[in-house]
């Protein structure tokens, strides 16, 4: 059993990433998550690991930190929220153009614009459908406790090695604040610089003796050569959707109706279903792990299986409801319920919010 | 006097000069005249003689040398504009025994990349920032940049830069050498032999200050040409330079050794 502690999200998460061997963070401060940049600060991970942490200028110059830190082969994290994550959308196409693998943490706050601090999740459609300019995809995993706050960090950089794309945890204001007991898993070293220089032959930090030079880009002024390079792109986030996609499931073998949730909203809809469950509504609860790839073939094996209704629980003003909707292609009722702003529905609106749009079934 | 024919030019013992191995046979893509091509080269030569071939990472940002990846002949990164000193900061710190310079163009480094690139200078950053002042966007057809000299006109400002429309011409370099994090900042040109030598010997020290581990960042300016931009021939366009942009941007040494020189 690894060593446990009393945490909140936001620091599980930052002694996960020197725990996980990760070689570079750099992050500018932003509530609800500057506790990261503060704990990395704190805890001297280059004397514990010789993790390098820098406080950024502006969350432009962290993302693009990353991108050049990425680009030598080296494990490179940044964490902010939601207007810094606006900020980054740039240094996210170029980084998933030149397929650099990194994590960004998004500790999701109310918004649009300066918005406020509370938890929220309305930076879904930015996080699955490509904030940035171009066709590309990010890998998004979104945390439910403070114990995949620290898990999804070494998960996060698996994938994101495995396939050089960037990967992102979204997380929200609520997860990262909250404090619960964590299990932290045994650290791992770093590799060094032979290992990466070894396993990563794509990487740029320094040409290899007697080798070709490599150059990492997400340019080419010729359309035809850019159209295959975005076929290859296409062809690995296929390979992603097949392979990677998470979810849990709670109380769906006998179910008629399934909620899906996410993140905070997840750990309220658990209490929901106990609620209804209690009334004798049969209903479970989908809990999406991996926004994208998104379970899709989940909901459609359940809608296949006679699920009447899904109703989709969100902090934000329905955005998940759209990829529910394309999964379930009109073969079921798909409704929507959320909070926003800031605002957390409590389990009671959430099972009163399902019998309205529910009852006359 | 006989004719020497390109036969006789090119035998071993007649050459007295060679590309280096570091630079690329890929055509340039710079328009005939232009400076890129000769700071691509000073660069590649230092790297050479230092022995540094496999140590070093360039980055180059968006502008007409964004392609500068297909030239030279070490491990090159291509950054979005104006952020390349952001890439190479992270790049030394996790390498710090890599040789790691940025190559910026004046539309990225003293307007869009101002914020990187003040404080990877102010950090200190190990790195060399080669900064190429042409006073216009030459990659995107010749508009007004921070550096457009007054009066100087450009497509985006086409009755000459005017002061109280368009704002003052930006010695960002000057500014620069005022931060502590910089130990060498100099102004150079690329148009003549004489300047070439003198800026390949400024480059070289910028990068064996690196190499030596000094702390701070060097900064070479070369003031460069832009014929196309300017809409000049490449004469032309080097006798203006001499005559306007010089003038204002004053070549020789601004740091040394972490203190600014008495002028
Ligand atoms: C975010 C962004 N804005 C604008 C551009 C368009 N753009 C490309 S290069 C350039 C100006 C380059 O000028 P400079 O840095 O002086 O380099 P030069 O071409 O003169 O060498 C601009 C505005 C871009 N690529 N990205
Ligand atoms: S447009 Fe100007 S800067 Fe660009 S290659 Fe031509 S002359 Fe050089
Ligand atoms: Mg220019």
């Amino acid at each position: 059993m690894g060593e446990l502690r009393l945490m909140k999200g936001n620091e599980a998460l930052a002694e996960a990433a020197i725990r996980a061997g990760v070689d570079g963070y750099f992050g500018y401060p932003i509530t609800p998550q500057s506790e990261v940049v503060e704990y990395l600060t704190a805890e001297k991970p280059h004397e514990r690991t010789g993790m390098v942490v820098l406080q950024a200028e502006s969350e432009v110059a962290s993302i693009n930190m990353l991108y050049g830190g990425g680009a030598t082969g080296k494990k490179v994290m940044t964490s902010s929220s939601s207007p810094g994550i606006s900020l980054m959308q740039e240094g996210l196409s170029y980084i998933a153009g030149a397929e650099i693998p990194c994590v960004v943490v998004n500790v999701v706050r109310g918004g649009p614009g300066l918005g406020d601090i509370q938890p929220a999740q309305s930076d879904y459609f930015q996080a699955v459908k490509g904030g940035g300019h171009g066709d590309y995809r990010l890998i998004v995993l979104a945390p439910s406790s403070v114990q995949e706050m620290s898990d999804f960090v070494p998960l996060a950089f698996d994938l994101a090695f495995k396939y050089r794309n960037p990967a992102m945890i979204m997380s929200d204001g609520l997860i990262g604040q909250m404090m619960e007991k964590v299990e932290l898993f045994d650290p791992m070293p770093r590799m060094t610089d032979d290992e990466i220089k070894e396993k990563y032959p794509w990487a740029t930090n320094g040409k290899p003796v007697g080798g070709e030079r490599r150059i990492i880009t997400s340019l080419d002024l010729d359309p035809h050569r850019l159209e295959d390079h975005n076929h290859h792109l296409q062809e690995k986030y296929r390979e992603v959707e097949e392979n990677e996609v998470r979810y849990e499931l709670f109380d769906c073998d006998d179910a008629e109706y399934i909620i899906v949730a996410y993140g905070s909203s997840a750990r309220v809809c658990q209490k929901s279903i106990q609620l209804a469950r209690e009334e004798g509504i049969k209903v479970g609860l989908l809990r999406p792990i991996t926004l994208w790839p998104y379970p899709k073939k989940q909901i459609r094996e359940f809608v296949d299986k006679g699920v009447k209704g899904f109703l989709s629980v969100e902090m934000s003003a329905g955005q998940m409801i759209e990829d529910i909707k394309l999964a379930v292609e009109g073969q079921a009722r798909v409704e929507y319920f959320g909070r926003y702003g800031g605002v957390i529905p409590s389990p009671e609106e959430v099972v009163e919010a399902f019998k309205n749009k529910f009852q006359e079934d | 006097m006989a004719e020497i024919t390109v036969q006789e030019i090119i035998k071993p013992e007649n050459l007295v000069y060679k590309k280096t191995p570091l630079m690329t046979d890929k055509v340039l893509s710079y328009c005939p005249g232009c400076g890129h091509g000769t700071a691509h080269r000073l660069i590649m030569e230092v790297i050479e003689e230092m022995g540094k071939e496999n140590d070093t990472i360039g980055v180059a940002p968006v502008g007409c040398s964004v392609l500068a990846y297909e030239f030279m002949n070490v491990d090159m990164q291509e950054a979005a504009h104006g952020r390349a000193p952001a890439l190479a900061t992270a790049i030394k710190r996790l390498w710090p025994d890599k040789v790691v310079f940025t190559y910026q163009g004046d539309g990225d480094l003293a307007a869009i990349g101002t914020s990187e690139t003040i404080h990877a200078c102010n950090r200190g950053e190990q790195i060399v920032i080669v900064f190429i002042n042409n006073g216009i966007y030459g990659m995107t057809g010749g508009q007004m940049a921070p550096t457009t000299l007054v009066g100087m006109k450009t497509s985006t400002s086409p009755y000459g830069r005017d002061v109280h429309l368009m704002g003052n011409p930006l010695k960002i370099t000057e500014l620069i050498a005022q931060l502590p994090g910089t130990y060498f900042v100099t102004r150079q040109a690329v148009h003549t032999p004489a300047a070439v030598r003198k800026a390949k010997r400024a480059l070289r020290k910028a990068f064996e200050n690196q190499v030596n581990n000094i702390p701070g960042l060097s900064f070479v300016e070369i003031v460069s040409n832009c014929n196309s931009g300017w809409k000049m021939t490449p004469v032309d366009a080097n006798n203006w330079m001499e005559e306007n942009m010089f003038p204002f941007y004053q070549l020789g040494d601004i740091k040394v050794d972490g203190k600014l020189v008495e002028k």
